[in-house]
């Protein structure tokens, strides 16, 4: 093994703490005494207090989760189908449509589904745009962890499964749901983790009908500075601290997924 | 004063000690080759001489200076690898090339110099394919030309064969000679296969266990093994547990338990009543219907078995006393590979001066 | 192959088909309405007039005496004012820069964890993916709270450029923080890719570099940085291409001056509700991105033969 130069070392710690360190501050002045960020004053829990009795926030967390849950559903269900039928079939165009929307900035999907809405469907924005409009950048993700774990594994053992007899829904239900079901679960929790985490896509399919948390966040943030944000984002990444540790213990493919 | 002197070097990784205490020569425009089991620290010793590694005790000289303080890039010394380690992003005349650029010769130097070292392993019309284009023989010459072009002290090649199929191993190793002695350079060789080690070699260092066994030409290796160890490793060998019951000019008396008394030739130093092994090499051991009045050593016994790989047959002979035998014959009769049969009683023998005693 | 095993494959031959059909469909239906369908919205609404309220002009005549059809208008308008392109320079400048300082900050990281033991690669990778698991948002404001004025850091600049006599500057609202934040929100996206090339190099290639005479930065710049080249490349489209889209980082930690392409398409269609034009740029957008991920697949694609 190589020994690694000491400056290298340095850099990449360096790098490291960059990652870090913002993220430890709004942490540590979610605790602060102070409406500043500026100078830590001392210990309080009033800002998760306020956050408690912040009404407007407590109705966008219940619209986030239950917008979350319901589009990683559909997500999961399209997603696993794509991801199947990718590495069964291997269709030219499947790929093509599924990456597109998450490779390109979210910008374009965004508004090309705000007027996609308005002018051909005649919705109102709500919860329903913003629900269709995840679905839509999630697919690609669940299809892309599902299709990662399928070709990791032996196609002797769907042929093994047909050779010993079984139907090919059998086989189906027998080999590869069990063996793909850790990759369905966690594009599930990677869907619902986006969703809950998408800003700019919502931002532009919700209209006035409906709030999230990061649409609450943003106004927040974009108007007034108080460490009630620190809070409600201190409570955001313990949600996706779990669920990204959560989805990384039960697939391995998750990391490579993502990136 | 040899070109390469190995001074007493151990290497240790925790409390394994892969080197311990070698020392050995390596003379200017030899083929030398280390030869031994996988384990047996050969490897551990060339990444030493190469510079990736650095002995924990004793020392390197290359032309009586200590290369304890030059790394391995300012070493005039190249490595043939296990696997090339072609450069998969240059072309094959950019991979030749490199060590030359690295020197900091000119461009018109450099080109001169790689199209010439091409032509020597005759890949002059590979020069712009890349790695992944050629086949594993033109990569293992691409490999030799580039270790070869900026005329280093001492080429090291590290089972640089183990990758080629039977065949493109044979004709590599006549080419391997023809080149070494073109190009003068000293060879220092790591081989696990006898037979390439045999066959290539001026000297071979034998090493078990961290330690050179025996250092010898090959013709020596094979016909006068100093160990058990040796013996086995190098060929087939029968061994044969034995006493030293006499000693006379040019002839030693054994007693081989069960079998009685065996002639064999003297060796340096042996007393009387030691025991040791005699090796037997199975081409040295003759069986036919009747004894040969030539035989002094003959012992009746029964074919167990044989295996026919068709330039010769090697026959197991169980002798009267449970000792089983190992006999090679030549299939030299045309149309004939068979000549004797499963079950067949024959005679066993071989002459006084076959064998080879060995002190266990 | 046997009458029954012939019967068996031209059975099963239907069925698949009935699969196929019944496994792709539901994705590629739903993908069609929903992405590509708006995608050609897009390109239809580029070459409209805009509504009277916002929104679309119609396509046919109303017979109201309003502009319908179809017009090169909005690609004209693009070219009539130069400051459209200067958003479009400044916001490929700003993803250029971004992906450098991506580069330079990721490459030790990754090649860090590329050369770790084996055991610790895993929880190193983790480490680099959690805090872009927190929301972005989050991310973005970390910065404005570090930049903010009454922060130390901005405290400190501005008392030095005092004792030296000049005058006091913000940190916050200013196209340094512009860039902070573009290269805090995407690092992870340069670091992944890079570690996933890294990790696959033979380290026998250095030994052999080293052997045929490289020092540690000809090892470096003849063999890592070659053979890396692909995964820079692909690292460097997950960070031009997200930068270049961006309207969050600039609105929120840009001052007035430093609106970017993301910034002029969203007033388009939530500020001064111009849609067509608002698509005719996204457009743009597109065929900037389309054109650079082409480049991104075509320069990271396994070298061939000169000749």
């Amino acid at each position: 093994m190589r020994r690694l130069p000491t400056w290298l070392m340095l850099a990449a710690a360096a790098s490291y703490a960059f990652l870090y360190l913002p993220l430890i501050i709004v942490v540590v002045y979610s605790f602060n005494d102070s409406r500043l960020n500026a100078e830590w004053v001392g210990f309080t829990l009033d800002w998760y207090r306020a956050l408690l009795a912040d009404e407007e926030m407590l109705i966008a967390a219940r619209n986030s989760l239950l917008i979350a849950l319901v589009s990683s559903c559909v997500a999961t269900l399209l997603g696993t189908l794509a991801g199947l039928g990718m590495h069964r079939w291997r269709p030219a165009w499947l790929p093509l449509l599924v990456i597109t929307p998450v490779a390109m900035p979210e910008i374009l999907l965004g508004v090309s589904l705000l007027v996609f809405f308005i002018q051909l469907m005649h919705l109102t924005l709500g919860f329903l745009s913003v629900v269709l409009a995840h679905i839509t950048f999630s697919i690609g993700f669940v299809a892309i962890v599902v299709r990662a774990r399928l070709a990791g594994m032996d196609e002797s053992i769907f042929e093994a499964a047909l050779d010993l007899g079984a139907t090919p829904w059998q086989s189906f239900r027998l080999v590869t749901f069990p063996l793909i079901l850790p990759a369905v679960v966690a594009g599930f929790l990677m869907a619902f983790t986006l969703s809950l985490d998408d800003f700019v896509i919502t931002f532009f399919t919700a209209g006035v009908g409906v709030s999230t948390l990061p649409l609450q966040i943003y106004s927040m943030i974009k108007i007034a500075v108080t460490p009630e944000v620190n809070a409600v984002s201190t409570l955001l990444m313990l949600l996706t601290l779990l669920l990204v540790i959560l989805a990384s213990r039960l697939d391995k493919g998750f990391m490579k997924g993502s990136a | 004063m040899p070109l390469l002197e190995i001074r007493r070097v151990t290497r240790r990784f925790g409390a394994f000690e892969a080197v311990k205490e070698v020392s050995f020569g390596v003379e200017a425009g030899e083929f030398f080759t280390l030869l031994g089991p996988s384990g047996c620290g050969k490897t551990t010793l060339l990444r030493m001489i190469a510079g990736f590694d650095l002995p924990d005790a004793g020392q390197i000289l290359l032309d009586g200076k200590d290369l304890a303080h030059t790394p391995a890039e300012r070493r005039p010394v190249h490595t043939v690898f296990q696997n090339f380690a072609l450069f998969p992003h240059l072309t094959v005349a950019k991979n030749v090339a490199f060590p030359l650029r690295m020197a900091g010769l000119a461009d018109a130097e450099i080109r001169r110099r790689t199209a010439e070292a091409l032509d020597m392993v005759h890949l002059g019309e590979l020069a712009e394919h890349y790695p992944n284009e050629i086949s594993g023989g033109q990569k293992q010459r691409v490999a030799l030309a580039r270790g070869l072009v900026n005329r280093p002290r001492l080429l090291l090649l590290d089972e640089p064969l183990g990758a080629l199929d039977l065949k493109l191993r044979e004709e590599m190793q006549m080419e391997l000679i023809k080149l070494q002695r073109e190009v003068g350079i000293t060879f220092v060789f790591v081989t696990h296969a006898q037979n390439e080690a045999l066959a290539l070699s001026h000297r071979i260092a034998v090493m078990n266990a961290g330690r050179v066994v025996q250092l010898d030409a090959p013709s020596r290796i094979y016909g006068f093994p100093a160990s058990r160890f040796v013996a086995d490793f190098i060929g087939n060998c029968n061994l044969l547990e034995a006493e030293v019951r006499a000693v006379e000019a040019g002839r030693l008396r054994l007693h081989v338990a069960g079998l009685g008394e065996i002639v064999a030739p003297a060796a340096a130093d042996i007393q009387s009543g030691e025991r040791g092994l005699l090796a037997l090499r199975p081409e040295q051991v003759r069986i036919a219907a009747e004894a040969d009045p030539g035989w002094a050593n003959r012992f009746p016994g029964e074919v167990r078995d044989f295996l026919y790989v068709g330039d010769v047959t090697t026959y197991q002979v169980l002798l009267d006393n449970g000792y089983t035998l190992q006999a090679l014959m030549p299939n030299a009769a045309p149309g004939r590979a068979r000549f004797h049969e499963t079950g067949d009683r024959v005679m066993v023998g071989w002459p006084a001066e076959a064998g080879h005693y060995v002190r266990d | 192959m046997s009458a029954t095993d012939r019967d068996h494959r031209a059975t099963g031959r239907s069925t698949d088909q009935a699969t196929r059909w019944a496994v792709l469909s539901p994705p590629t239906l739903f993908l069609l309405a929903f992405f590509l369908a708006p995608a050609l919205i897009m390109v239809l609404a580029s070459f409209q007039y805009p509504g009277e309220f916002g929104g679309l002009a119609p396509l046919t005549d109303q017979g109201d005496g309003k502009e319908y059809g179809l017009t090169l208008e909005n690609l004209a308008f693009f070219f009539s004012d130069w400051l459209f392109a200067e958003i479009f320079a400044r916001s490929f400048s700003v993803a250029a820069a971004s992906t450098l300082i991506c580069l330079i900050l990721a490459y030790p990281v990754a090649w860090l964890i590329a050369q770790s033991p084996k055991r610790h690669r895993d929880l190193l990778v983790l480490l680099v993916i959690l805090p872009f698991a927190s929301n972005f948002l989050i991310r973005v404001y970390a910065w404005m709270i570090i930049l903010g004025p009454q922060a130390a850091l901005a405290r400190t600049i501005n008392g030095l450029l005092a004792t030296l006599g000049l005058e006091p500057v913000s940190l916050l609202f200013s196209p340094i923080a512009v860039l902070v934040g573009m290269v805090y929100v995407h690092l992870p996206f340069m670091i992944l890719p890079l570690y996933t090339n890294l990790e696959k190099h033979d380290p026998v290639l250095l030994d052999a570099a080293q052997d045929l005479g490289a020092n540690a930065w000809q090892r470096f710049w003849r063999v890592t940085w070659p053979l890396s080249l692909p995964g820079v490349f692909s690292g460097a489209a997950l960070v031009f291409i997200p930068v270049l889209g961006m309207f969050a980082i600039p609105d929120l930690l840009g001052g007035t001056r430093d609106m970017l392409i993301g910034n002029l398409i969203k007033d388009q269609f939530l500020g001064v509700r111009d849609w067509p034009f608002g698509a005719a740029l996204s457009i743009m957008l597109t065929l900037a991105v389309l054109s650079l991920a082409g480049l991104a697949a075509w320069l990271s694609k396994p070298r061939r033969r000169a000749t």
